[in-house]
């Protein structure tokens, strides 16, 4: 084992436990803005009560996101330092811009939290939080320009080796750019959503009766929908995006090894010795349909790359997990919405209350799995036809001790941060606010 | 003036920036637990909950936007020290991390806990111990180029007076800026117990800064001639800064105009700093990295730098608004709202 795959391993490492904290921090604030905005506009305490609380709880998730954030900006130069210095020269600017944006965002957080009755205006107050939904969320975008520039990179020329002709807009803006960011910042608020009405799911589930609950679940699973809607459109667009610009990514998630018209889709199922696809599931031509729109659409298959720059196949796996949790999520929101005034106890019911509360972990599951999925679809690049990882990592001897000491340290966060959320709602329900 | 030069001193003046305001975070931490072994915790820690608090996640950003720049800025800075650093720096995230918790956990959480609060305290002056390494590294000697990779020479740092020398000045300087501060901000306050423990702090680490600083500078006459030499063609300015130092020591000890002797006291710094960091040109690595090789191309320094400006059309307002909301507001400060 040597520095590449250390390398690999803590940036996983701290990608995986960043991802939470940045999808809280890039959802939670909007949501909480439309708590507010709900409770200021009808005057209504609950709701109020509610995006204060969520408020509390969100910042101590924001304090964990900044350090992890800490830790993988600075880890991109220590364990990536070639990589850096290539991928600095024409992707350098939205990894600035994301530094004003969080700025903005970390000033306007300690104004927003610290000001709850200092400043009377309520409407005002609420204005306070509008640059914190807006840094998060651009914060989102500018590094996410940064991952999609690593799958297609565009905005220079390579002449002997050399990057010429840079233009950082466009490497900004390449194509993986749209769908990537859509795909980001929809799941991001589809999950934070989820979190949200998770926690009013479970105090239902406890038998608090009070109205303050319904509501929150009722505003949550509402926008739960929404999200969710929002979150299948940009996934089929990044779909379509991936069978134009990469179709070996595309082509390894679903198994899919000649370049064929009427291509079917695979789902789950097994590979054997000569990569023949068993016991899986197929939908005709349903490849194609997902890929161009249309059953005639000629789908390029993995067998036109050569080995050496195939992504592994375990990635299928990846896809088929993240795109199953996805439409099962969006399937519950739908019936909650459906059935939230006409049966009341069928969505209240014991049961479904469970499926809300386990929804939340399965939405930040499917997160991780479609990170995991397009990290490791894009092997063996680091940056795609450029530059290979093992081109890219430190050659420091010293990665595997540290990939340790991170290890305990995320730990260490993790129940931190768990019992300080605990600690702070233990004694202080929202009942007892309320009076 | 070229871009090479407006990106480097865009970058030494946030990197300013975050030396002030992190040595008064950190400095403020070492306080809080030294008073709390004698007795004297709750004066120094409402100046902590009441202006640190808001603010410790926009004085991480100084340190971000630092290093996000000057790898945007110097693309190869990622390579040289990239490689090289890893291991302190890996450190100084750790360290970081724990000190961030103190802030979600200890305060947020409403819970004081004693190993979080110790925690707190030492990181203080722990991080600016690690992460001065970078500075002591730019001066050259510590990297040895071979078969195409680098090596920290982890012995030749251990060993080096410099080095030892540079990590006793950031650890004195963070806490003579720190207790300058707090007593400007407790007799804000109007906090008259708070104010004369913090001045006599301030007091007992001023020379200590000075004597430091000496060492330092005969140091580095061992350690890089050269940078020694351009420094002394600076030296007006490091006497400027032992005149600001001396107003600074004058009206504390006087008793008066602590928020002018603060800016003395940044003026002291900002002097110095300044003077260290030009007469360290164009070297960005002593001798391996100068500005002019590591700079990367001129769109992108041309984009960066116009991007720089309209981000501080946005931030400098912000900044103001947070500065005018907990450090300027007297009814905030004296905890009255």
């Amino acid at each position: 084992m040597d520095s590449v795959f250390f390398s690999r391993m803590l940036t996983e490492l701290t990608l995986a436990f960043h991802i939470i904290f940045a999808t809280i921090g890039v959802g939670v604030p909007v949501m909480i803005a439309l708590a507010q905005w709900i409770g200021v506009k009808n005057n209504d305490p609950h709701y109020l009560l509610l995006a204060r609380r969520w408020s509390r709880g969100f910042v101590i998730t924001v304090a964990v996101g900044v350090v992890t954030g800490t830790a993988i900006g600075l880890q991109l130069s220590l364990l990536w330092p070639k990589f850096m210095e290539l991928a600095g020269q024409v992707i350098g600017l939205p990894l600035f811009l994301e530094t004003f944006a969080f700025f903005i965002e970390a000033i306007f957080l300690g104004i927003y939290m610290y000001t709850w009755d200092r400043v009377k205006n309520p409407k005002l107050h609420l204005l306070l939080l509008v640059p914190v939904a807006i840094g998060g969320s651009m914060s989102a975008v500018f590094i996410t320009t940064v991952n999609a520039f690593m799958n297609t990179p565009s905005g220079f020329d390579l002449v002997d080796g050399q990057l010429v002709n840079i233009n950082p807009w466009e490497a900004m803006f390449n194509p993986a750019t749209a769908t990537k960011v859509a795909h980001v910042l929809t799941t991001s608020y589809m999950t934070s959503a989820f979190i949200l009405a998770a926690i009013a799911a479970y105090h239902l589930l406890k038998g608090k009766r009070h109205v303050y609950y319904k509501k929150a679940l009722r505003v949550t699973m509402i926008a739960a929908l929404v999200f969710s809607v929002a979150t299948a459109v940009a996934g089929d667009f990044a779909g379509k995006f991936l069978a134009k610009y990469q179709p070996e990514k595309l082509a390894a998630a679903e198994w899919h090894f000649e370049t064929e018209k009427n291509a079917p889709l695979v789902l789950f199922g097994t590979l054997n010795e000569e990569n023949q696809v068993e016991s899986a599931i197929k939908i005709p031509s349903a490849l194609s349909i997902l890929a161009y729109g249309t059953p005639d659409g000629e789908v390029i298959g993995l067998n036109e790359f050569p080995k050496e720059e195939q992504p592994p196949l375990y990635i299928h796996y990846l896809f088929d997990l993240m795109v199953v949790i996805g439409i099962a999520l969006t399937i519950v929101a739908f019936l909650y919405v459906l059935f939230e005034r006409k049966k009341p106890q069928l969505v209240r019911s014991k049961l479904f209350l469970s499926i809300l509360i386990g929804s939340a972990p399965l939405a930040m599951l499917a997160i991780e799995i479609g990170w995991f999925f397009t990290e490791v679809g894009r092997q063996p690049w680091i940056i795609r036809g450029l530059m290979k990882v093992s081109e890219a990592a430190t050659t420091s001897d010293d990665v595997g001790i540290f990939l340790g000491l991170f290890a305990i340290l995320y730990t260490v966060l993790t129940i931190a941060c768990l019992s300080a959320l605990h600690k702070l709602f233990k004694n202080k329900p929202a009942e007892k606010e309320l009076q | 003036m070229s871009q090479e030069l407006i990106g480097i001193s865009v970058l030494w003046l946030f990197l300013y920036g975050y030396l002030i305001v992190a040595s008064i975070d950190f400095g403020a931490g070492f306080f809080s637990i030294y008073s709390d072994w004698f007795g004297k915790k709750h004066v120094v820690h409402k100046v902590i909950q009441r202006y640190l608090s808001p603010v410790w996640e926009v004085t991480n950003v100084f340190l971000v936007f630092f290093f996000v720049g000057i790898v945007g800025f110097f693309p190869k800075t990622a390579y040289y020290y990239g490689t090289t650093l890893f291991v302190p720096i890996s450190i100084s995230i750790i360290l970081l991390a724990i000190r961030g918790s103190y802030y979600a956990f200890g305060t947020y959480g409403h819970k004081e806990n004693k190993i979080f609060t110790f925690l707190y305290g030492v990181t203080g002056l722990l991080i600016p111990a690690s992460l001065t390494t970078v500075l002591t590294i730019s001066e050259g000697g510590f990297i040895k180029e071979e078969a195409g990779t680098l090596q920290l020479l982890y012995g030749e740092l251990l060993k080096s007076p410099y080095s030892w020398s540079v990590v006793l000045l950031a650890i004195v300087s963070v806490l003579f800026i720190s207790a300058s501060f707090l007593t400007y901000y407790a007799h804000a306050a109007k906090d008259e117990k708070a104010t004369q423990l913090l001045r006599k702090y301030a007091l007992a680490w001023s020379f200590p800064t000075i004597l430091a600083a000496i060492v330092v500078f005969f140091t580095l006459k061992q350690h890089n001639a050269v940078h020694y030499n351009e420094m002394l063609n600076l030296s007006w300015a490091f006497l400027l800064s032992l005149v600001a130092f001396g107003i600074a020591v004058y009206l504390q000890y006087r008793q008066k105009y602590y928020g002018i002797a603060f800016v003395a006291v940044m003026a002291q710094f900002g002097l110095a700093f300044f003077a260290y960091g030009f007469s360290h040109y164009p070297y960005l690595l002593y001798p391996m990295l100068t500005i002019h090789d590591g700079f990367t191309n001129e769109v992108m320094a041309n984009t960066l730098i116009l991007s720089f400006v309209a981000g501080l059309l946005v931030l400098v307002p912000s900044l103001y608004l947070l500065m005018r909301l907990f450090l300027f507001n007297r009814d905030y400060v004296q905890g009255k709202k």
